[in-house]
């Protein structure tokens, strides 16, 4: 009992950051209908900008307070925001209108370059800090088995929950949200009716790199190491809880995360850590064979 | 084949004339090893220890009065990308390969410079089948799997009799092997382990398989595998409050385990060959080392060795051709270098293979 409280803890801590980098693939999917496959890379130029910003700010050694933590936040949303934007009018905007597969494979070479460069920035070596928020509570004690909950794993599903609210509010009730659903339903109207959709592309991909950036800070104060080639494995299984969850859908990103987090978790501790990706991308398939638009995703309507 | 054999008749009637065109072209040797992805530190001792080592000969004079012309690889430790970098090396027609640093990478490596005709000693790849499998050409200065797991496995079954055992491994050439060979000699000394199980190498979240040694309340995790897990997954532990110490081989051998692991790695055990650093015959070139603020940690030192083995193998019988410096260096040792005196057994093992414990106590390791 104790046992299985403690791996729910770590799957819903580890699928709560797999659903935030899942936001940011169901956003710009929503609205362009294409994936972008460097967003995986975002989230780990994100995860960088936070380390520098927290080194920066004299925190690489320990205990962190709240104040700095929110500064480390922001800058790296803010930095990673930045990133977001030049990609987009870099390798995607200049495609715009062009055959579908190019802005993916515009997506790929974006994704090897932010690797790559920061590979040769940084160092290929893996970069560690100490926790900068150590320390969590003992939830229950049964049979000298004790059940920990860390700051951590709190702030990580209080900030994703806290993420996903907002941005439905934002797309739901905003004018901006407006103009991303109309952008989403019908581009070439949209933009008869004034709306200037490349600004309202440019703005999803800035959000979507803000959010890669809270996952990539996150996952530094969860986890502690951040190598350059963390973006690939995270994207990979974003990207398959976004499509789990049904892409298009900001819940639905959430609980795909959280389903592909679950699945792994569980499936490492009662079988074998060792297939517990395969565990993962079956159910993936199960689902898509019986929900081929995913959990929450809906059914595209053809238009004619 | 008919290539191959005019290139072998080319090269072995240049060796027939005198020295005269040699002296101008220096001879090729090459070091190949991770110098990206998650072992580049690894790969980055190498790099030290090989450079430094062609350094040093060349200022002697080099071998058979011919300069020494030193290519770095990466193989980013990927069995794919070793198999690239050998076919690229042995194209070049290297006379040495130093390297490479995972098994993994050091054995497909092994099959395209014994077809090639290209002598390799890796420093570092311990798994048996390396020299076992492969053919006239595998050596290496460091010692092998069984040996290292002889150590562990006995360690762990006569000193922690009493404790709750976990092996892990992370399915590598490497690692699987480490794992399996301790698990063999901790069985036949009698003491049976409560968990065998295998981990994807990575990953950043082992919280899962954490909390699976915690329930099964293990003390002693034996980890078959690199540094960068090893420091996650004790790191990960010590954040559940799981206190089991860690043990692992070689391969933790780094300042880099450290910086991963934090206090958490405090009093993880690992085999190791005794620190070279502290051999007599290395210290002339420690110093020279430390003077340039190099601490020759790891496999800087094995490296070197390596280098300095073939060069001295090559010296003695007055040729480079790979063949005959593999025959050499099995018949005509022991060797000295700055890793002392070193014979090779028919296979290409060193004949004695010396694996101690290390420990690590804050933020440093030495011998236990």
């Amino acid at each position: 009992m104790a046992y299985a409280l403690q791996q729910l803890i770590n799957g819903v801590s580890l699928g709560m950051i797999y659903g935030l980098i899942a936001l940011g693939y169901t956003m710009v999917y929503g609205i362009i209908g294409m994936i972008n496959f460097a967003h995986g890379d975002v989230f780990m130029v994100g995860a960088f900008i936070s380390l520098i910003t927290m080194l920066l700010l004299g925190l690489g050694g320990g205990a962190a307070g709240p104040g700095a933590l929110l500064l480390v936040l922001l800058a790296a949303m803010a930095a990673t925001a930045l990133y977001g934007y030049t990609v987009e009018r870099v390798a995607y905007r200049p495609l715009r209108g062009s055959f579908r597969l190019a802005p993916l494979i515009s997506a790929i070479g974006m994704s090897i370059l932010l690797q790559n460069y920061v590979q040769v920035a940084q160092g290929a070596r893996s970069k560690p800090i100490e926790a900068p928020v150590p320390g969590g509570i003992t939830l229950m004690e049964s049979a000298g088995f004790t059940v920990q909950l860390s700051y951590v794993q709190i702030l990580i599903v209080v900030l994703t929950l806290a993420v996903l609210a907002g941005f439905t509010v934002l797309v739901t009730r905003t004018p901006l949200g407006r103009a991303m659903r109309a952008c989403e339903q019908d581009r070439k109207m949209a933009a008869l009716l004034g709306i200037d959709t490349d600004r309202v592309i440019s703005l999803t991909f800035i959000i979507g790199a803000a959010l890669a950036a809270v996952a990539g800070c996150l996952y530094l104060l969860r986890y502690g190491v951040i190598d350059f080639y963390i973006g690939f494995l995270a994207g990979v299984k974003a990207f398959t809880a976004a499509v789990l969850g049904g892409i298009g859908s900001l819940p639905g990103a959430v609980l795909g995360g959280l389903l592909i987090g679950l699945i792994e978790t569980f499936w490492s501790a009662y079988f074998s850590a060792q297939y517990k990706d395969v565990a993962a991308f079956g159910i993936l398939i199960l689902t898509l064979i019986f929900m081929p638009t995913g959990l929450l995703g809906r059914t595209e309507v053809e238009k004619v | 084949m008919l290539t191959r054999r005019l290139l072998l008749g080319a090269t072995a009637s240049t060796l027939a004339l005198p020295a005269l065109a040699q002296n101008r072209t220096p001879i090729k040797i090459a070091c190949a090893g991770p110098m990206t992805g998650s072992n580049a530190a690894a790969g980055d001792q190498m790099k030290t220890g090989a450079l430094q080592a062609v350094a040093d000969i060349i200022a002697r004079g080099g071998v058979l009065g011919r300069q020494l012309a030193l290519s770095i690889e990466d193989d980013a430790c990927d069995p794919r990308q070793a198999v690239s970098v050998a076919n690229k090396l042995a194209g070049q027609r290297v006379a040495l390969v130093a390297g490479h640093y995972c098994s993994g990478s050091s054995i497909p490596a092994s099959a395209v410079y014994r077809e090639e005709g290209v002598l390799q000693i890796s420093p570092a790849s311990t798994n048996p089948k390396y020299t076992d499998e492969g053919g006239w050409n595998t050596f290496r200065v460091c010692g092998r799997d069984d040996q290292q797991g002889m150590v562990a496995g006995t360690y762990i079954a006569r000193t922690l009799r009493d404790k709750r055992v976990a092996l892990l491994h992370d399915n590598s050439a490497y690692g699987k092997g480490l794992a399996d060979e301790t698990k063999k000699a901790m069985n036949a000394a009698g003491k049976q382990e409560i968990l065998y199980t295998a981990y994807t190498a990575g990953e950043s979240d082992y919280n899962a398989l954490v909390s699976r040694l915690k329930q099964e309340r293990i003390e002693v995790i034996y980890l078959g595998g690199y540094y960068r897990e090893a420091g996650l997954i004790i790191r990960q532990a010590k954040e559940q409050g799981l206190n089991a110490t860690l043990i692992g081989g070689d391969a933790l051998v780094t300042n880099e385990f450290w910086g991963i692991s934090g206090a958490a790695g405090e009093g993880s055990l690992m085999t190791f060959s005794s620190d070279p650093r502290k051999r007599a015959t290395a210290a002339a070139v420690v110093r020279a080392f430390r003077a340039r603020n190099v601490d020759p940690e790891g496999y800087v030192l094995y490296t070197y060795g390596a280098v300095q083995i073939w060069a001295a193998a090559a010296e003695k019988i007055r040729s480079v051709d790979a063949r005959k410096v593999a025959d050499a260096l099995k018949r005509q040792g022991p060797w000295n270098s700055v890793l002392g005196s070193t014979a090779f057994t028919p296979k290409g093992d060193v004949t004695v293979p010396d694996y101690v414990f290390y420990v690590w106590r804050n933020g440093t390791y030495a011998e236990m």
